[in-house]
Order: structure tokens, then C-alpha cells, then sequence
């Protein structure tokens, strides 16, 4: 494999990533599934990168998932994303944030509309003006939160206290990226790297001394969707998308993966359990299952984040062989202890904030 | 071992690698005027049985070669052999010749599944 | 190389100027022609006949700077700082081809084992065929369609030729290869010329290779190296995945980037599929728009040789026709 071509190809595909003053809109359901990522990427922002990033106490979930989920009306949508526009602006800021990789895809998305079709965009400004009485202007700069660190990661390198390098063999670690599809499918050129070999986390990999594996399956879904997700008996095609993948990965003998959506890696991350009940298998080494981080937990544990802090007790496939891995200081003892709890020193004021 | 409420759902892409493709073998090496087939679908357009039964020889003969044997083997026994289908390819395949080898070919190629 | 030969014969003076060191352009790189496979050096021969005469003045490493029109006559001058001055001009600045690492999802330029068409000529040429380490492949697909027909790169129109060398290749992949299988990834297979069908006849029932209807979605590296190839298999309704050693790209037929400069220069009208335009589609296939000024060959459109021959006899009888008969 010849990564010159594709490095050309990543040229093709650069985006504009504002610097700072960044208006944070969270995700919905995030925080339940990875508890400490937000807070993790908030905490590097401002203290490790000096960012201004701001959160509206009245932002509402943005509703991508009841778009896609086929509960709630695309103008329902657009009018909810207005008002997210309009409490922007009330703060004073320009360049929107957004945690999630389907806010993103749907954010693009409906500028893409209005862009295209202005005469929407009017109608949803007559809409949102009789619904709250407000008034917004789009975004001048539309980034997520991937595209940021993605941005800042030569910076994060140089305070990085560990980097992804195994300490027993001093050999890179093998680390798989799942971008979510909403990132670069729907608008190619709206993702750093394209469509095709999406550079965004593996810039970060690499950066921080990982290797990237390219495996075939590497931009197949992880099966999430919304829409057949949310009947239970449908999870059978859900899960047959994500076990595609682990079968197509374990050849390459990866060490971790990193993912920049919240559903990719609840689904990466659970689906190993639920496919070792139902056939016994598992696809890391030595019967282990292979770890699933998301990109600020990742960002979290280069720069020495304690890893309970960072909520990786919530995982449910073992984050230990990593850690051992990457020669980072842990106490396994703390792992579900709650704060007032902790036995050892090496847990730092990170929640506090 | 948990229940889920689903299970893990097979995948229907055809997986050429792993499929079994002797019957497909067998019958070229027999007729070799299987090779011709452009699927043009002239044969089903004509069949008797691909009228009032979901029957269609060139939607057979194209997963027999890919060595998709379930449906054919199945499917194989509609045939009337009445010849329709021999007279308006344009390719010249003798397909009732086709279909004789295939049935023979599951016979032998399956008769140890028994 | 024709044109300049048949307006030798007629006895006018031609000036031809080639941007490369020798004639002959895409024919230099091919191995045999189709339908009936013979030699590309033949045709070569016959072209560098018709070339000796004397009434011929051929330069090379020459393109044109600047175009101007002179009343009734041409004043061009060369990269060379030339000044040259024509009654008459034929354009023949023929094709590029796709560049195929423009189609990102196939891997032509990341993976080892991807090539185009005209790589795989070049193999033929050396008279091997082997893979980037050396060794022989099995399996070996084939992609129609790669650049041609497809909105994503902005090419709507078909490269007409690319079916038919598919067929050749894959017949002559079979010939040296005995050992190999082949399989051909085509949308439609247009075989339109004299006795094309009959190859693709003879591809199906002497070399045993293997067609499948639907257009390759992507091509992906396993851990031993070999390609994963995605398409669907249109006839089956089913999609279908298979490993392959050697994957063929297909690569259609694009505007120069020469006719592209002489365009800009010169004021020469391109179409909607950025080829020359040529005045009437019917009976003024080599007319251009300046007065003057004719078309011969690929630079208008996707071309065959033997039609690009007949194209270039076609605008050396309207040259002859616009200078014998006053220059309207």
C-alpha cells in the first residue's frame, strides 16, 4: 500500500476550521454512553488549549435523531436547528461546535438546503419568529469537535505525557478508525480526508505515535442508523453490520479503535458482548475483546488523564490491555469506586470543574 | 447465555470465494455452450413455467455459476423441459441440455448430504 | 501522421508539429489492436511510411504559443519562437486518458496491485504480466467504466472503445496466463464495431472469461495483499464480494491537456463534453469554427483507429475542398 497516493487524496480534502470562540451544542445521549468525553474535551480546550468555548444553558438536543428516526418532521427539525442558530448569536459567538457527528451531518445538511433553496430558509425564519419570536443568522464556520482536536493536535503532542506507542516493544500501537458516516459521507468535502480515507482521527493517530490500519471494511457503517435501531427486532441487522467489521479487522491484529461518533462506539463497544453471548467469539488477542475509545477519551489519556476520570469503567469491553499497553498510571482498585471513595492519590481535580 | 430478543443477521452477499461451484464446473465441462450466456433473459421471456411460477432460467443459470446452488436446487424441478427456451436463444446455448446436467449435477454432487 | 501523409501525396506543403520527441502519440504504447489482434507496430509502419515524404516538415518537441488570424491565412508562433505561416490548418491533438487516481474508491495509486488499461499494455509489451512483487496472479478483475459515464468525475459521455479493449485484454490475459481466471465488472457491454461481438463471443466460449453485470463500488487491500473487490451482481440481484490479485482499471478517453491549450489560445469551440466541436454533427464532422481550421480524430471524440484514419482522410479532402475552391 502506497500511502503517497493517499496523501494526495487527503490534500484534495482540507475544510476550514475556525481557531476559537466556539459555541459548544452537546449530544443528546453522549453523556450516557461515555460519561466523561464532553468533560474531557471541555477540559482540554480551556485549560490544556486556552479555547474560548462557550454552552448555552437553553440549547436543546438538535432532534437529528428523531429526523432520522422518521419521528420528527424535517421542518420541525430545521426550526429547532434555527433556534439553536438564534441562541448562538444571542451569546455573541460564530463558529458552531457540535459534539455530535449526526448534529454535524445534520447542521451541514440543512445549510447545504438553505443554500441551495432559499426560499426554505425564509420559511423556517417565518416559523421560528411565530413559534418563539426569535431571529438567527447561520453560522459563519461549522466544525465539529473532532475537526478541532484534529486541528490542535500537534499541540496536544507536545504536552502529551504518553504517547500510543507500546511500551513492552516499542512498536506503534495498531489503532482502527471508524469515522461516522454522517461525518464525511453525506458531504465528502465537509470532512477532513474526504469520503474515501477520511484523515481526521487518523491525523491524531498518527500524531500521537500510533499506526492507522487500513482494513476492507474500514468505511462500511457500524450499523446504527436510527430509524431500524429502535425496534428491538431489527438489532439482528444492526449488529450483523458491526460483526462485518470486526471480522474483516481482527486479521490486522488491532490494539484499539477510535471512533469520533457517539453511537459508533456504544455500538462497537457493547455489540463485542453481545456477539461473544450469541457465538462465543471474541476478536482480540488472547480472548480479549478489542477496546473502544472515543477521540477526547483518547486525547484524554495521551495528555495523563486518570482513566476513571475519564469514565472508562463504563466501558463495557476491558480498556486495561491498553492502558498496560500505553504504560499508563492507574489504579485498578478505584475503577468503580465513586469519588468521596477513592483510595488512591492518582485521580486529579478533573471532575471538579 | 443471554436473550436479546434478536439474533445476528446472515449476510446475502454472494461470497465467490467461498462458494461451491462444481455443479457450474460440471456443466460447462458437458455443454460447453453454457460458457455463452450473456443473460439476455430471452429463455425465461418464453418459458412455460416462468408464466405461473416464480421460474426464471436465466436468473438460475446466472447462480449456478456464481455457485448460489440453494435456490436452483429447489427451483430446477419446475421446468417442463419443453424446449421453449432452446429455440429463441440468441446465443445458441442449449439450455434444456443445461438443465438436464444441472438436476444431474445435484444429484451428484449432493447425494452424500443424505 | 495521415493527414499530413495524404496532403504530402496531394502535393501540398505540411508542416506537422508534435509536442513529443516522435510521432505517433497513444499507438507507441499499444500491443495489439482489436478486433483481429494484430500488431499495433503495423499500423505504426504505415503511418511512418505515409510521414517520409519530402514535401513533409516535421517538428518536434513543438507546440503553439499563439494563434492569429491574417485575413485569409494563419500566423502561428511555436514555443520555439518559430513564426509560421498556413492557408490551412488541421487540429489533431488527440486524447488523454483518464486519470485514474481520480476515482479515489478504487486504490489506483494507493494499492500495489491496481492498474489501468494502458499499464497492462505496457506489461504486455515486456511480455509479462505480474504483480508488484513479482509474482503471477490468479485472479484477475477487470473495471469497465472508469471515468467515462460517470457523473462523480464529470464525464456523462461513453468512451466507446474501453468494452472492446476490456475483451482484448482479458483474451490476451488468458493467452499468456493459461493458468488464470478472469472476470469483467461491466454496466453495459457495448460492442459496436465490426466483428466486437464476435470477440466477446470468443472471449465467453474459447477463453472461458468471466462477466459480471454491475459497476465495482470499491476495491479494498486484505492483510496478504490481495484485493477485495465490492460490486453487485446485477442478474443475480444479490451483492457480491470476491478476492482478486490484479484489478484492471478501464480508464476512458478525455480531452487533451494540448487541445485544451489551443482552445484557450486560439478561440476553437469545445462541447458540453469538453472535446472540440465541430460545426454540424453529420456531413461537418471536421469543420471547426474558424475558417480554415479542421478536426481530425480523437480531439472531437472518442475514436478507433480506423476511424480516426478515415477521420483525418475526411478533413484532408475539406482542406482540399477550402483552398481549391475559394475560403468561405
Amino acid at each position: 500500500m502506497n500511502i503517497e497516493g493517499k496523501k494526495v487524496i487527503w490534500k484534495d480534502y482540507q475544510k476550514e476550521i475556525a481557531d476559537d470562540r466556539f459555541y459548544y451544542v452537546r449530544s443528546c445521549v453522549r453523556q450516557n454512553f461515555f460519561p466523561g468525553s464532553e468533560t474531557a474535551f471541555l477540559r482540554i480546550m480551556r485549560d490544556v488549549l486556552g479555547k474560548d468555548v462557550y454552552e448555552h444553558p437553553c440549547h436543546t438536543t438538535c432532534t437529528g435523531i428523531g429526523y432520522h428516526g422518521d419521528i420528527v418532521p424535517v421542518e420541525t427539525t430545521m426550526t429547532v436547528v434555527a433556534r439553536q442558530f438564534s441562541l448562538m448569536n444571542e451569546a455573541g459567538y460564530e463558529n458552531l461546535l457540535p459534539s455530535c457527528i449526526t448534529s454535524f451531518g445534520l447542521y451541514t445538511e440543512i445549510l447545504d438546503t438553505w443554500h441551495h433553496f432559499p426560499e426554505v430558509e425564509e420559511k423556517i425564519r417565518k416559523q421560528l419568529k411565530k413559534a418563539t419570536g426569535r431571529e438567527f443568522t447561520v453560522p459563519k464556520n461549522l466544525a465539529h469537535a473532532s475537526d478541532v482536536i484534529y486541528k490542535f493536535r500537534k499541540e496536544i503532542a507536545a504536552k502529551a505525557k504518553y504517547k500510543l506507542i507500546n511500551k513492552n516493544t516499542g512498536e506503534p500501537l495498531r489503532v482502527v478508525d471508524h469515522i461516522g458516516c454522517h461525518y464525511a459521507k453525506m458531504f465528502p468535502s465537509k470532512g477532513v480526508g474526504g469520503a474515501e480515507y477520511p484523515y481526521v482521527l487518523a491525523g491524531m493517530v498518527e500524531e500521537w505515535g500510533g499506526q492507522v490500519i487500513d482494513y476492507p471494511e474500514r468505511r462500511h457503517c457500524c450499523g446504527f442508523g436510527f430509524r431500524q435501531y429502535l425496534v428491538q427486532a431489527n438489532r439482528g441487522f444492526s449488529i450483523a453490520c458491526s460483526k462485518e467489521k470486526f471480522e474483516s479487522m481482527q486479521p490486522f491484529k488491532p490494539d484499539m479503535i477510535i471512533t469520533n461518533c457517539p453511537g459508533c462506539p456504544m455500538f462497537l463497544d457493547r455489540w463485542q458482548y453481545v456477539i461473544n453471548e450469541i457465538e462465543g467469539k471474541r476478536y482480540g488477542k488472547n480472548g480479549e475483546g478489542i477496546p473502544v475509545f472515543t477521540y477526547e477519551e483518547v486525547a484524554g489519556l495521551v495528555l495523563g488523564y486518570d482513566p476513571w476520570d475519564l469514565g472508562l469503567q463504563m466501558h463495557q469491553t476491558d480498556c486495561e490491555p491498553v492502558l498496560e499497553k500505553m504504560g499508563i498510571e492507574y489504579s485498578p482498585e478505584d475503577k468503580f469506586n465513586l469519588y468521596a471513595d477513592k483510595k488512591s492519590e492518582l485521580h486529579n481535580s478533573f471532575v471538579k470543574a | 447465555m443471554e436473550k436479546f430478543g434478536f439474533s445476528i443477521s446472515k449476510g446475502r452477499q454472494i461470497n465467490y470465494d467461498s462458494n461451491d461451484r462444481r455443479v457450474a464446473e460440471f456443466i460447462i465441462e458437458n455443454e460447453p455452450s453454457f460458457r455463452l450466456c450473456i443473460a439476455c433473459g430471452c429463455c425465461s421471456a418464453s418459458c412455460t413455467a416462468g408464466s405461473f411460477t416464480r421460474f426464471s432460467l436465466r436468473e438460475l443459470n446466472i447462480l449456478i455459476s456464481r455457485g448460489e446452488n440453494d435456490l436452483p436446487r429447489n427451483d430446477l424441478k419446475k421446468c417442463m423441459l419443453c424446449g421453449k427456451c432452446t429455440l429463441v436463444c440468441p446465443r445458441g446455448v442449449n439450455t434444456r441440455n443445461v438443465v438436464f446436467l444441472a438436476k444431474q449435477a445435484f444429484r451428484k454432487f449432493d447425494s452424500y448430504a443424505i | 501522421m495521415e493527414a499530413a501523409g495524404r496532403l504530402a501525396k496531394s502535393g501540398f506543403h505540411v508542416t506537422l508539429l508534435e509536442k513529443e520527441t516522435s510521432a505517433g502519440g497513444h499507438l507507441n504504447d499499444w500491443y495489439k489492436l482489436f478486433p483481429d489482434r494484430r500488431d499495433s507496430s503495423e499500423v505504426k509502419r504505415y503511418l511512418d511510411d505515409l510521414m517520409s515524404s519530402e514535401q513533409i516538415n516535421f517538428l518536434t518537441s513543438t507546440t503553439i504559443e499563439k494563434i492569429e488570424s491574417k485575413g485569409s491565412s494563419y500566423s502561428l508562433m511555436t514555443n520555439n519562437g518559430e513564426n509560421l505561416n498556413a492557408d490551412s490548418i488541421i487540429v489533431a491533438t488527440g486524447f488523454d486518458l483518464f486519470k485514474s487516481s481520480r476515482k479515489e474508491e478504487y486504490g489506483y495509486g494507493i494499492y500495489d496491485n491496481v492498474i489501468t488499461s494502458a499499464d497492462l499494455e505496457g506489461m504486455f509489451r515486456k511480455g509479462k504480466i505480474v504483480l508488484h512483487d513479482n509474482t503471477t496472479p490468479k485472479i484477475i478483475g477487470i473495471v469497465h467504466c472508469v471515468g467515462s459515464r460517470d457523473e462523480k468525475v464529470g464525464n456523462l459521455y461513453c468512451s466507446k472503445l474501453c468494452c472492446v479493449t476490456a475483451v482484448k485484454q482479458a483474451i490476451e490475459i488468458r493467452e499468456h496466463l493459461p493458468e488464470s481466471k478472469v472476470f469483467c465488472f461491466y454496466m453495459d457491454m457495448r460492442m459496436g464495431g465490426a466483428y466486437y461481438e464476435e470477440l466477446y463471443r470468443e472471449a465467453q466460449e474459447k477463453w472461458g472469461v468471466n462477466f459480471i453485470r454491475g459497476k465495482v463500488s470499491e476495491a479494498s487491500e486484505n492483510i496478504d495483499g490481495k484485493l477485495i473487490v465490492k460490486v453487485e451482481d446485477t442478474l443475480a440481484g444479490r451483492p457480491l464480494k470476491m478476492e482478486i490479485d490484479l484489478l484492471i482499471l478501464m480508464a476512458g478517453m478525455e480531452i487533451s491537456e494540448g487541445s485544451k491549450k489551443l482552445a484557450e489560445i486560439s478561440g476553437l469551440n469545445t462541447g458540453e463534453n469538453r472535446f472540440f466541436e465541430a460545426i454540424d454533427n453529420h456531413y461537418g464532422s471536421n469543420i471547426s469554427n474558424l475558417p480554415g481550421v479542421f478536426y481530425a480524430g480523437t480531439c472531437t471524440a472518442p475514436m478507433n483507429i480506423t476511424e480516426t484514419i478515415s477521420h483525418a482522410r475526411a478533413a484532408v479532402s475539406e482542406v482540399q475542398d477550402y483552398l481549391k475552391n475559394g475560403k468561405s
